[in-house]
């Protein structure tokens, strides 16, 4: 690791929707009950955008926070990437339509698609420009607006997920401190239990697809339950492994906010007490790429993260596609 | 043995109080009141224990207990 820089998180910001959907709207709309909700995900409010609102509006707006808390000029960032799957639309990227909201003239900008696990790519995307040289900064967004996508007469998905945008800034960093390890993993042959099938080259959008429902998210929900505990605690293990720390180094665990039992089966294997572990689902639900960093923002302006502490960012989505990167935070 | 080691997954997840009442004719959802990710869980549990897969398609026929016992014994 000679001559590399170290690469840490500056700024964190996040913009949510102010339109919540509680449980009890949800029960107006399917057959399902707040009690149900409850106790089988944790969730019990989620927040919806407005019609007129796209993912690159809340992408910009979590941006702007982030860069204003790491005291970074849109002129000076180097590289935008979003992490999303739902972007405004398939090309130009939202990372472009960022680009061009906050006049970043001199950043190169893409979208990239790991779903749930999207931020945590980018994240370890990002790190390798800035570690070898080639960039000083960077800008990751994981931003969503999942409800555009939801089928609302389906009682097993539509209460899941929900809209919203986290950023953060990462740059150069005193030697030792940012990111110390990341870890990231795929297995494209598990791939049907979670799926949005209509809309791309595969099945186009037709008349049929439409009736059909398949621009909508389709979930396997007891596999995709099963993936995400075993995963979650792999990657975070194999992350810790990389830079000589076990669970007993962890200060904070900030894990995708899927699902309240499957935080809990992975931190009960993990033998994690739950009080190290952020959880926020239960007022925003799953937001795919935007649950983590806006996880990070929220427990760090919490004062749950100071500097110093390792903190474990782990993932798991659509793909199948997993992710984890162990920090030593550093503001 | 297979089913003494299942109910100890069994009382452990649901955190069963009265282990003797636990038969091979109990039924984890209509006797022991769990929900499906508990099923879920327990399944994990099991498949982990004996290094056992038990797909989705299977695991919704188990009417009971002595079902995972025989598809455990059957298949690990």
């Amino acid at each position: 690791m000679n001559n590399w820089y170290s690469v840490g998180i500056t700024g964190t910001g996040s913009a949510l929707p102010e339109k919540e959907v509680t449980n009890y709207d949800i029960e107006k709309m399917v057959d399902t009950t707040d009690e149900w909700i409850r106790t089988r995900t944790g969730i019990s409010c989620r927040r919806v955008v407005e019609a007129d609102k796209a993912t690159s509006d809340l992408a910009t707006e979590a941006a702007l926070k982030a860069m204003a808390d790491a005291g970074l000029k849109a002129e000076d960032l180097d590289l935008i990437i979003v992490a999303t799957v739902t972007p405004d639309m398939a090309f130009p990227s939202t990372a472009c339509i960022v680009q061009k909201n906050l006049g970043a003239t001199k950043a190169a900008a893409l979208d990239i698609e790991a779903a749930c696990s999207g931020f945590l790519y980018g994240l370890t995307i990002s790190e390798q420009f800035i570690k070898n040289g080639f960039y000083k900064n960077a800008l990751i967004i994981g931003a969503e607006t999942l409800s555009k996508i939801l089928n609302w007469e389906d009682r097993n998905t539509c209460v899941l997920f929900g809209d919203g945008a986290g950023a953060v800034v990462v740059e150069r960093v005193e030697e030792g401190y940012g990111i110390l390890s990341s870890y990231l993993g795929a297995d494209g042959s598990s791939g049907e239990v979670l799926t949005q099938p209509a809309g791309g080259s595969r099945m186009p959008a037709s008349l049929e697809t439409l009736e059909k429902k398949l621009h909508y998210v389709q979930m396997d929900g007891s596999e995709v339950f099963k993936f995400a505990v075993r995963v979650m605690g792999k990657a975070a293990m194999e992350a810790l492994k990389k830079c000589d720390l076990t669970i007993d180094d962890i200060d904070y665990l900030v894990p995708h906010q899927a699902n309240i039992r499957i935080i809990d089966a992975a931190a009960k294997r993990l033998k994690l007490p739950i009080e190290k572990v952020f959880v926020n689902l239960d007022k925003y639900g799953n937001m795919s790429a935007a649950s983590v960093p806006v996880a990070l923002d929220e427990a760090y302006r919490m004062g749950n993260i100071k500097k110093e502490d390792i903190v474990v960012l782990v993932a798991f989505g659509g793909g199948l596609t997993w992710g984890s990167s162990v920090v030593k935070w550093c503001i | 043995m297979v089913f003494n080691k299942i109910v100890e997954i069994i009382v452990e997840q649901l955190g069963v109080e009265d282990v003797d009442a636990i038969t091979p004719a109990t039924s984890l959802i209509n006797d022991l009141e769990a929900d499906s990710l508990d099923a879920v869980e327990i399944i994990m549990a099991i498949e982990d224990e004996f290094g056992v897969e038990i797909p989705d398609d299977e695991a919704e026929k188990f009417k009971n207990i002595g079902d995972i016992v025989k598809y455990v014994e059957a298949n690990k």
